[in-house]
């Protein structure tokens, strides 16, 4: 198929239906992406300067989904920092946390509020960073008035990447930078690359530090990470593979600009062909084959692929969420059978339907910058069979009688959200059991007779 | 703790007074929130009105559908409207943008009144949300209410202030023809999963009319009408006693302070709204209220006391009047107060919960995780009292934990709502998995012994393995 057959085939529609107003958005917020990434650095508390309302809201939102302890600081502001500026907020927010945290690193992101008033945040950390006294601060600016919480963690993950790796010497290492994919999900890669024997600064990494153990004693900061150790070979290692179809370079281009660390992108392993991509670039960095047991695992995949493929048959999702997320689980459905004719997102990349169409999924309607209002119409209008996304899209599935099969962020509505699995051959065999499963159920639910035996 | 908090600390029985009513300190990791959550979790139930977010996306998400306040018509207020400011707006303002989404979602709504939220960003790029208010008003025939409820003002407190200045606009605008001599205003009570329905329930068998809800179960309508009830009726005080005592200036009308929760402050609250109107007829009526109510509810709470009796219980929540209710509560259920705190109290607030509480009681104003975790410890709490915020603190120490913020959908005022309450800490309190966490090795140690005594099936001695106290991955 040609680019134009492909363009004519997605149709773009029109932010939020050509609305004023948002109703039910689709984005949270920029600061909110960079605490999940500095959540992935070791012995890191994250701070958020401005009105100490985001930092409550954020910790309230991360909580409500991953259901772990979520301490972050505020600088607190008043009326008069408002007025005056936020200096004497950051220098006494800093001191307060190194008493109270003892962390190795600060993570500091900014606020609508601080970007607005033109502090120089970054000005300022340099200022107390003569300070010995003070653990170290990493800095990413993150006005949520330019982007929602998918960019703040790419920003994030860039500028700590920026401001921590060195060069020097190559390592037989390499950078694996997933995006913000879940606790489960990292666990998993760090599982493949450790098979494959190939070193890996997995970054961030918060499988540990948002799904942790049951504590006989409150851990201030909870264990887990990438450690700035680590994070300072970065630019010594001999490639990096960044996950996500739509970044536009990705935090890894700054790897590659100041230390010549090659960048390899790649989507997000969901789906026979995505992972076989990702696990084979992975394999060729590590220079060993695939293990029996991942080939095994993709082995049982094929086959339950060909247990349930009539039960997909004809049946049509709709795909809410992460751009990347998105993006990979069409690839995914568009393997199996299950057509995509609707991803939505409320991130802002421009790129979402060329991504689509690289992965296959060109035929879906491709709706970016979306809130759930439209989301919801355009679902109502086409009726899709299923609908992957986060719990936000419940309202949608119930009003709809279309079922939900809950993936990505957030999922307020389910414990476990941290221990979703998505990627690899593992993950995807996990979404397609449920998948099936779900549309199963939805039938036989939805059936006079009810057969128990299908 | 940090040298700054410690003088919002205090124990009961000690004569030093808390410092509270100040600005959170700067890292502290304080669990409060800002101006535009204080007034946004006060207006958000009334049901009728269009709720617009003037600002970013993320003020809009945080607030979306959150509440678990119910409604028993429209359902506007679990939609999240939001003008979504971008940079441009940064850049040129946001004000057209705002008045273009009124006008559209007004168009499509429908609503009774709209309420426009100011946050941090529209409030600094000086966008004129009154003149544009003013100018929706007119052109739109119903009232466009602005709420100065920049996040940078301070913390819920001022919030609920914007959020009472907000409803003063609408008091007073109805007519009060056919309002009964015996009617009130409930003033702070958010139908949480309908407990305003509850207490409607009580006052009418007690022969009194309720003119408006505020804001639970709200109706624009009927706020407009306020000003004809005889007495308003203050629940959550730290929200809605400033536009009870605004209410009292402008139009006479006399307040109490209440608390539904737990069945000594309801029947107080009952016969407190009866006594205003000493009327004889009504008096009886509220006796006969609580005596059937009590005897409903007293038998079930008995059965659960025995269990909880002599459990130890810490509790961090927003207002002080609900943490006065809840040492109450728990002390009928047979359970001790360790530790207490409130995210907004006034001085008197803690002086009457020093009174309240046994002596030894922590007792701290705008406290944070550390802080809890370390009293949580220290006190072998089997029960910690809070909000979403909270819970993690507690669940991560293998400790019971019970929702009492708004975003719970378990009603828990009322005689009824004693029941739930004392069913939710029982089911948190007693349940076996407790057994298993570290903080309890020593019990679950005994278990394993008590075990490996046991003779198995085929008459041997079942021989366990000693397994490790700690979790496999390690405790940092």
């Amino acid at each position: 198929m040609t680019e134009c057959e492909l363009k004519a085939q997605s149709s773009k529609l029109k932010a939020r239906g050509g609305r004023p107003a948002a109703t039910n958005t689709c984005r949270v917020c920029a600061p909110l992406g960079a605490v999940l990434a500095f959540r992935g650095i070791r012995g890191c508390v994250p701070l958020v300067h401005g009105s100490q309302g985001c930092a409550t809201y954020i910790r309230r939102y991360l909580i409500s989904h991953f259901r772990e302890p979520m301490d972050v600081a505020s600088t607190s502001f008043t009326e008069s920092s408002t007025v005056f500026g936020g200096r004497s907020n950051l220098n006494e927010a800093m001191a307060n946390i190194a008493s109270q945290y003892r962390p190795e690193v600060v993570g500091v992101c900014t606020t609508c509020l601080a970007e607005t008033i033109g502090e120089d945040t970054q000005g300022m950390l340099r200022d107390l960073a003569r300070d010995a006294s003070l653990p170290r601060a990493l800095f990413v600016a993150t006005p949520s008035f330019k982007g929602c919480q998918h960019r703040g963690f790419h920003d994030a993950v860039g500028a700590i990447l920026a401001q921590t790796a060195a060069g020097g010497e190559r390592l037989r290492q390499i950078n694996l930078l997933a995006g913000p994919v879940s606790p489960a999900d990292l666990r998993h890669l760090r599982e493949v690359v450790d098979q494959l024997g190939i070193p890996t600064i997995l970054f961030p990494d918060y499988s540990e530090t948002l799904d942790g153990p049951s504590l006989a004693q409150y851990a201030p900061i909870p264990a887990g990470g990438v450690g700035l150790d680590q994070l300072a070979l970065a630019g010594r290692s001999a490639c990096t593979i960044q996950l996500g179809a739509v970044l536009e370079p990705g935090p890894g281009q700054v790897l590659a600009e100041r230390h010549g660390v090659p960048l390899h992108q790649l989507g997000l392993p969901i789906g026979v062909a995505a992972t076989d991509l990702v696990f084979n670039a992975l394999a060729e960095a590590a220079g060993a084959p695939l293990p029996e047991r991942l080939l095994a695992e993709r082995g049982r995949l094929v086959d339950a692929y060909v247990d349930g493929h009539k039960y997909l048959a004809g049946k049509r999702v709709a795909l809410v969420g992460d751009p990347d997320l998105v993006v990979a689980l069409a690839g995914f459905c568009a393997e199996i059978g299950l057509m995509p004719i609707l991803a939505a997102s409320g991130a802002i990349t421009g790129r979402l339907a060329e991504a689509l169409a690289a992965v296959g999924a060109g035929g879906a309607e491709v709706l970016e910058d979306g809130d759930h209002q439209h989301i919801g119409e355009r679902i109502e209008h086409l009726r899709p069979d299923l609908i992957l996304g986060p719990s936000k899209s419940y309202t949608t599935s119930r009003n709809l009688s279309i079922p939900l099969v809950r993936v990505g962020f957030p999922v307020h509505d389910r414990i476990g959200a941290g221990r979703i699995l998505h990627l690899g051959y593992r993950g995807t065999q996990r979404l397609f059991d449920e998948i099936v499963n779900t549309l199963l159920e939805h039938n036989q639910d939805e059936s006079e007779t009810g057969y128990a035996y299908l | 703790m940090l040298d700054a908090r410690k003088s919002q600390v205090v124990t009961a029985g000690d004569a030093r007074a808390v410092v509270c009513d100040r600005p959170s300190v700067a890292g502290s990791v304080t669990q409060r929130a800002c101006t535009f959550c204080g007034a946004r979790v006060v207006l958000y139930p009334i049901s009728d009105a269009l709720h617009l977010v003037h600002g970013p996306s993320g003020c809009a998400a945080f607030t979306w559908d959150i509440r678990g306040s119910l409604s028993s018509g429209p359902q506007l207020h679990r939609l999240s409207f939001n003008t979504d400011i971008r940079e441009n707006e940064v850049i040129f303002g946001g004000e057209k943008k705002l008045l273009r989404a009124l006008r559209e979602l007004v168009a499509e709504h429908k609503p009774k009144a709209a309420f426009v939220y100011a946050t941090c960003l529209t409030g600094v790029i000086g966008d004129d949300v009154e003149a544009v208010c003013r100018t929706a008003t007119t052109e739109l025939g119903i009232p466009v209410i602005p709420v100065q409820s920049e996040g940078f003002r301070g913390t819920k407190k001022q919030g609920y202030s914007a959020a009472c200045t907000a409803l003063g606009q609408l008091i007073g605008t109805g007519s009060t023809e056919g309002i009964g001599r015996l009617s009130v205003n409930i003033l702070g009570d958010f139908n949480i999963a309908g407990e305003i329905w509850t207490i409607k329930g009580y006052l009418e068998r007690m022969g009194i009319e309720v003119v408006a809800t505020m804001t639970g179960d709200g109706r624009v309508d009927a706020i407009r009408r306020a000003h004809g009830a005889t007495l308003n009726v203050v629940q959550c005080a730290g929200s809605m006693t400033g536009l009870a005592k605004m209410m009292q200036e402008k139009y006479g009308i006399p307040y109490i302070q209440v608390s539904f929760f737990g069945l000594e402050d309801c029947a107080d609250a009952l016969y407190q709204i009866a006594g205003h109107f000493a009327d004889k007829d009504v008096m009886a009526r509220t006796r006969q209220v609580v005596r059937e109510e009590t005897a409903t509810v007293l038998p079930e709470l008995a059965r659960l006391r025995q269990d909880l009796n002599g459990k130890v219980a810490a509790l961090y929540v927003g207002g002080a009047f609900k943490a006065f209710s809840l040492v109450k509560a728990l002390r009928q259920l047979g359970m001790r107060v360790a530790m207490a705190g409130t995210q907004t109290g006034a001085q008197a607030d803690y002086e009457h919960l020093k009174d309240l509480c046994d002596s030894g009681t922590i007792l701290a104003d705008d406290t944070n995780p550390l802080e809890l975790a370390g009293w949580l410890s220290s006190c072998e709490v089997d029960l910690f009292i809070g909000g979403v915020k909270e819970r993690p603190v507690a669940y991560k120490l293998g400790i019971g934990f019970c929702d009492h913020n708004h975003e719970r959908k378990i009603g828990l005022a009322g005689f009824s709502g004693m029941t739930s309450f004392a069913r939710e800490v029982h089911a948190t309190v007693m349940s076996p998995v407790w057994k298993l966490v570290p903080r309890r090795a020593s019990a679950r140690s005994f278990e394993l012994r008590a075990l490996s005594s046991e003779p198995a099936g085929d008459g041997r001695s079942l021989v366990l393995r000693p397994l490790s106290v700690e979790p496999e991955r390690g405790v940092p």
